[in-house]
């Protein structure tokens, strides 16, 4: 193994400036001139604007402007735009509301932006607010899907009757109903997946900076993905050509989702940096955050699941409703369709399924991709499922599983739900997750418990997921309005340092490490003279940025190809050097030498001579060394795993802790281990933070009851046990890399082994339901009524 | 947040002073109360006067009956006080099980009684431990301290100096927590003292109060058994999204027991 390259659990080399303080995210970014933009958000879920009045704001000292809709319209600024087009059911497409960033006449969720106010400093901006009087003419609400479904319900947009997005099918609903037909045994369950709210630790910001000298912009933000918030904020929001947009997304801290999208924020801030010719600075508080960051999940589903005698799966049928919000945030409609019900074979043979989704709009906060984005449903609803099934076939949990797995023999597969599956062994994960998780001597612990008054029960999930969306010809003909690529460019300076420029973006994920060990491993040169440069629009030639576990399977596959292409150029010009044939030159450890000699140049001296081109084929070969490569996959990837969590119940109170979890995770080849462990540890938590503590509640009045972090309860240290983790490895079949993805399968994996072993240890009262979160009341009044 | 002039005295007289001379100034302790709410702009006081400088109002001492402990102490002080936790253990354990390590080594046990929050810890303990409050005017008896939601006995102008915490002969403190903030859905400590069987609970009420039905079937017999026909009534009972007034009547009985076990009963 190449030392620091793949398969190295290096040291995090951007921890040393995250640790000491040093790192620089937007709101570190101050520019000369800068003012302070402060938004005035509706406090009301609905309403008409009768008046709005910012004479006194205006007039308040130190405030440089107070922009609004009307201003807007003006300047003819148009809608945030959808990224995703859903068609219904008959093939008509779902219906698109207009989202102008500040509102024009009617306000449609807690937080939806009015007005901005622009001062001085922060706190100028934030007392004029207060002074802007607006008059709301309030309107009837709906503020989530019971009642957004409910006969005669008032509507979010008055050209969406029933307040229906898209009512939206796939499979086969004929051998679905065929397979129910022929079923000796049927399953159900009606499962509540609940509206969370990410909470990236960094909050939003946004700084808009126009030159007036040159007519160009440059917008600093906390984005996932800064060349697609180029591209629709430029295209489609403020017309401003790519050449004339820079748009910068620096460190950032966090994103599980939340910052794909393009927000209203920075399409205010940069509009409004041209009308001052200042740089405008924005940057959410956290009870801001709560409000104007898209939220995830919350579906309403009913599913059913139809089998033979021995408890083989025949058919699957579900029927899912998706809350999407009040407006359509920039892939929202994609995540309850082509995210989620595309994985609802999960691994098993089931050889029909037939799911229907209605998106429907409700006066919240737009509902998009968080850490799973449609695969954390589908897999929470299949596994629960698949334990009841077990229940309904008289078989245990883990015999129903293995029984209806797909075989490895059985790869490429195709699913009755559009994906084909490359590979797998399911079967060997579940093994090792048994082995590492001592599952067989759980009744002497059961038993333990029992001694110490606790319920202990023991849950089991076999998920699978789809990473890094692709191909990009596939996607669009399911109504992805972008492409779904990754670009890298590798750049080899004249001393032999090498500068990577890569459209992935890093907020967490460890970019500058695994991206060096891949060039160290291509060439040999030394991990520290490796620069991973990510996040700038001006400096990496393209990207699609970071989302949905693709760094590695579609920017670290782009960086490969982009480091072969070097490894052929540099082979080239070492045998001009070495006076030998291309082809007999072998590229090892940084060293270019002829096969079967002890002839051989380094690498450096390669790279200086590509620049200083004086003993070289210029007749052949361009002089420099950089190399850019596009790749767009073939397929998806499929992660796929088996989780097993043990709690313990404290029946006097209902609080359930997860004593036990173990994950054994196919990630395909890992570049390295440790940050892939990191990676499983925070997807995990996030999944037991869904399964046992985080729920965003709204009153019936569309107010967010959950809008703190008093109150909205993240996981904390102490509610996750240490984690047993392994990896089982199947390549991936269709990238050079073997990679397939793991930023999000502990969010997908944990949530049914959670409640699964929740289920299991209250199942002594005839427990079969438990809503999620399974809150310590929710836990302790299931039981009391089964008493 | 509002501006306001900060002062930090150097003496109690003069905080007084300074408190005196501006109606809309407000005291601040560890903050932890006061800053949040005023960054939501729920409180717009005109100045702030912060007691840390003040010499000696974080003390705690032996008094022989009883440990004073003063205003200023932090959460994190009395939980790792060898004097607190030698003579009243229960004390040192409730204190370092409020909040977060941030909040208890901000916050302040004069803070919080004044602020009086119903999901505060420490107003079981003034009740339970019958304690006697010091303030720059007169004492004040746990009974007549605590008087609704954020309501306590404290005029405007009062100041907390200090907490006088009678030595029980046992005591002991159990907490179910909210799981998000931390503070108490309900806590209750069980005390022998020397005028009885004490019994106080916080989180569940407006504010802390007795529980006088546990109090008797206590001083009847002392054992978790005892308290399996008594219940209190959740019709004045908090309810939030967190636990309601049913579930909340029921953790009382369940937290009762289990100080009450705690403390060999
Ligand atoms: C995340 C979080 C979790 C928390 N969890 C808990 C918990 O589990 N249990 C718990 O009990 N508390 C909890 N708290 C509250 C914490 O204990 C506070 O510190 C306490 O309630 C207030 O104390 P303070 O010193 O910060 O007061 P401050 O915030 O400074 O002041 C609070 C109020 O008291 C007044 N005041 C302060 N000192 C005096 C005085 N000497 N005389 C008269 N008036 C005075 C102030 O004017 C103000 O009105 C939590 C707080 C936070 C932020």
């Amino acid at each position: 193994m190449t030392k620091n390259g793949m398969g190295a659990s290096v040291r995090r080399k951007e921890d040393y400036r995250f640790i000491t303080g040093s790192g620089q995210y937007t709101d570190d970014i101050n520019r000369p001139n800068q003012v302070y933009a402060y938004i005035v958000r509706s406090p009301v879920a609905h309403a008409h604007i009768r008046d709005l009045d910012i004479s006194a704001a205006v007039a308040t000292p130190g405030v440089v402007a107070v922009l609004t809709g009307a201003d807007m319209a003006a300047d003819e600024v148009g809608s945030l735009p959808c990224g995703w087009g859903i068609n219904n059911k008959d093939g008509s497409p779902m219906f698109e509301p207009g989202h102008p960033p500040l509102a024009a006449d009617t306000v449609h969720h807690v937080g939806d932006q009015i007005a901005v106010v622009i001062a001085t400093s922060r706190a100028i901006a934030k007392d004029a607010a207060e002074l802007v009087e607006v008059d709301y003419d309030e309107l009837p609400v709906v503020a989530g899907l019971e009642a957004a479904s409910a006969d005669g319900a008032a509507l979010v947009w008055p050209d969406a009757p029933g307040n229906v997005c898209f009512d939206w099918e796939i499979g086969d609903k004929a051998a679905t109903d065929a397979a129910f037909e022929q079923a000796t045994r049927v399953a159900s369950i009606d499962v509540v997946n609940n509206r969370l709210i990410a909470n990236a630790m960094e909050p939003r910001s946004a700084i808009g900076e126009y030159d007036s000298g040159k007519d160009e912009y440059t917008l600093y933000t906390t984005s996932q993905n800064p060349h697609v918030i180029r591209l629709l904020m430029g295209a489609f929001v403020l017309g401003i050509p790519e050449h004339k947009l820079r748009v910068i997304a620096p460190d950032v801290g966090g994103g599980f989702g939340s910052k794909i999208f393009h927000y209203a924020e920075e399409a205010i801030m940069t509009w409004a940096s041209r009308k001052l010719k200042r740089p405008v600075k924005w940057t959410a508080e956290r009870s801001e955050s709560f409000i104007s960051d898209a939220h995830g999940r919350d579906h309403i589903s009913h599913a059913e699941l139809a089998m033979d005698d021995d408890g083989m799966f025949l058919g699957l049928r579900v029927s899912t409703r998706a809350n999407l919000g009040a407006y359509l945030s920039t892939f929202g409609p994609s995540v309850p369709t082509y995210l989620h019900a595309t994985l609802l074979a999960g691994t098993y043979k089931t050889p029909a399924i037939y799911a229907e989704v209605k998106g429907m709009f409700t006066n919240t906060v737009p509902v998009d991709a968080y850490r799973g984005a449609g695969r954390p449903e589908a897999s929470y609803l299949l596994e629960r499922l698949v334990d009841r099934a077990a229940k309904v076939a008289g078989l245990d949990p883990i015999e129903i599983r293995r029984r209806n797995f797909i075989k490895p023999e059985d790869f490429p597969y195709q699913t009755p739900v559009a994906l084909e599956y490359d590979t797998g062994d399911y079967e060997a994960a579940v093994e090792k997750a048994l082995e590492l998780s001592d599952y067989d001597n759980f009744e002497s612990r059961k038993n333990a418990s029992a001694e110490r008054g606790k319920l202990r029960g023991i849950g089991i999930s076999t998920y699978i997921e789809a990473c890094g969306i692709a191909p990009s010809n596939v996607a669009g003909a399911l109504g992805a309005r972008a492409g779904l690529y990754e670009a890298g460019t590798v750049r080899v300076n004249p001393t032999g340092s090498v500068t990577v420029l890569t459209g992935s973006h890093s907020h967490g994920q460890g970019h500058e490490t695994t991206f060096a060990q891949l060039v160290t491993e291509a060439l040999g040169v030394d991990f520290d003279a490796v620069e991973i440069v990510h996040g700038d629009t001006g400096k990496v030639p393209f990207g699609m940025g970071t989302y949905g576990s693709r760094s590695a399977a579609v920017g670290g596959v782009a960086l490969v190809n982009a480091l072969e292409k070097i490894r052929t150029k540099a082979k080239k010009i070492a045998a001009h050097l070495l006076e030998a044939s291309a082809d007999d030159v072998e590229f090892k450890d940084g060293q270019l030498t002829v096969v079967g000699t002890d002839r051989s140049v380094g690498f450096g001296d390669v790279a200086m001579s590509a620049y200083v081109p004086h003993n070289y084929p210029l007749d052949e070969l361009e002089p420099g060394l950089e190399e850019t490569a596009f790749y767009d996959p073939k397929n998806f990837t499929f992660p796929a795993g088996c989780h097993i969590c043990e709690v313990e119940i404290d029946p006097d109170t209902g609080v359930v802790q997860v004593v036990r979890f173990t994950a054994a995770d196919d990630f395909g080849r890992v570049i390295n281990p440790m940050i892939v462990e990191g990676q499983v540890h925070g997807g995990l938590t996030q999944g037991i933070g869904q399964a046992l503590y985080e729920n965003c509640v709204y009153d019936e009045s569309g107010q967010l009851l959950s809008g703190s972090l008093m109150d909205y309860c993240l996981p904390k240290a102490d509610n996750v046990p240490d984690f047993a983790v392994t990896t089982n490895v199947t390549p991936c079949t269709h990238n050079v890399l073997g990679v397939k993805g793991c930023g999000e399968a502990g969010a997908i994996g944990a949530p049914p082994a959670v409640i699964n072993a929740v289920v299991n240890a209250l199942a002594e009262f005839g427990i079969d339901d438990m809503p999620i979160p399974a809150t310590p009341e929710r836990v302790w009044q299931a039981i009391q009524a089964a008493k | 947040m509002y501006e306001f002039n900060y002062h930090r005295p150097a003496s109690l007289d003069e905080a007084k002073q300074i408190l005196a001379a501006n109606a809309e100034a407000k005291i601040i302790a560890g903050g932890m109360t006061l800053l949040p709410t005023m960054k939501l702009r729920l409180a717009q006081p005109s100045d702030l006067v912060d007691l840390s400088a003040i010499d000696g109002l974080d003390a705690i001492s032996d008094a022989g009956s009883a440990i004073d402990i003063g205003a200023m102490a932090r959460h994190a002080d009395v939980a790792h006080s060898e004097v607190v936790r030698s003579a009243i253990p229960a004390l040192a354990d409730l204190a370092d099980a409020i909040g977060d390590a941030q909040v208890r080594n901000r916050g302040t046990l004069g803070g919080s009684i004044a602020n009086s929050d119903p999901a505060a810890d420490y107003p079981a303990a003034i009740l339970a431990l019958n304690a006697t409050i010091r303030t720059d005017q007169r004492e004040i008896a746990a009974d007549d301290y605590f008087l609704g939601m954020f309501e306590t006995a404290l005029a405007d102008d009062e100041l907390v100096v200090a907490v006088s915490f009678p030595k029980p002969k046992k005591a002991a403190y159990a907490k179910f927590h909210n799981p998000a903030s931390r503070y108490a859905i309900v806590g209750v400590m069980v005390a022998e003292t020397d005028s009885g069987i004490r019994v106080a609970v916080t989180g569940a009420g407006a504010c802390a109060f007795r529980a006088s039905d546990f109090e008797a079937a206590l001083t009847e017999s002392f054992s978790a058994d005892a308290l399996g026909s008594v219940s209190i009534d959740s019709d004045d009972l908090n309810s939030d999204l967190h636990a309601s007034a049913g579930y909340r009547a029921h953790l009382v009985r369940v937290m009762a027991v289990r100080a009450v076990k705690a403390l060999g009963g």
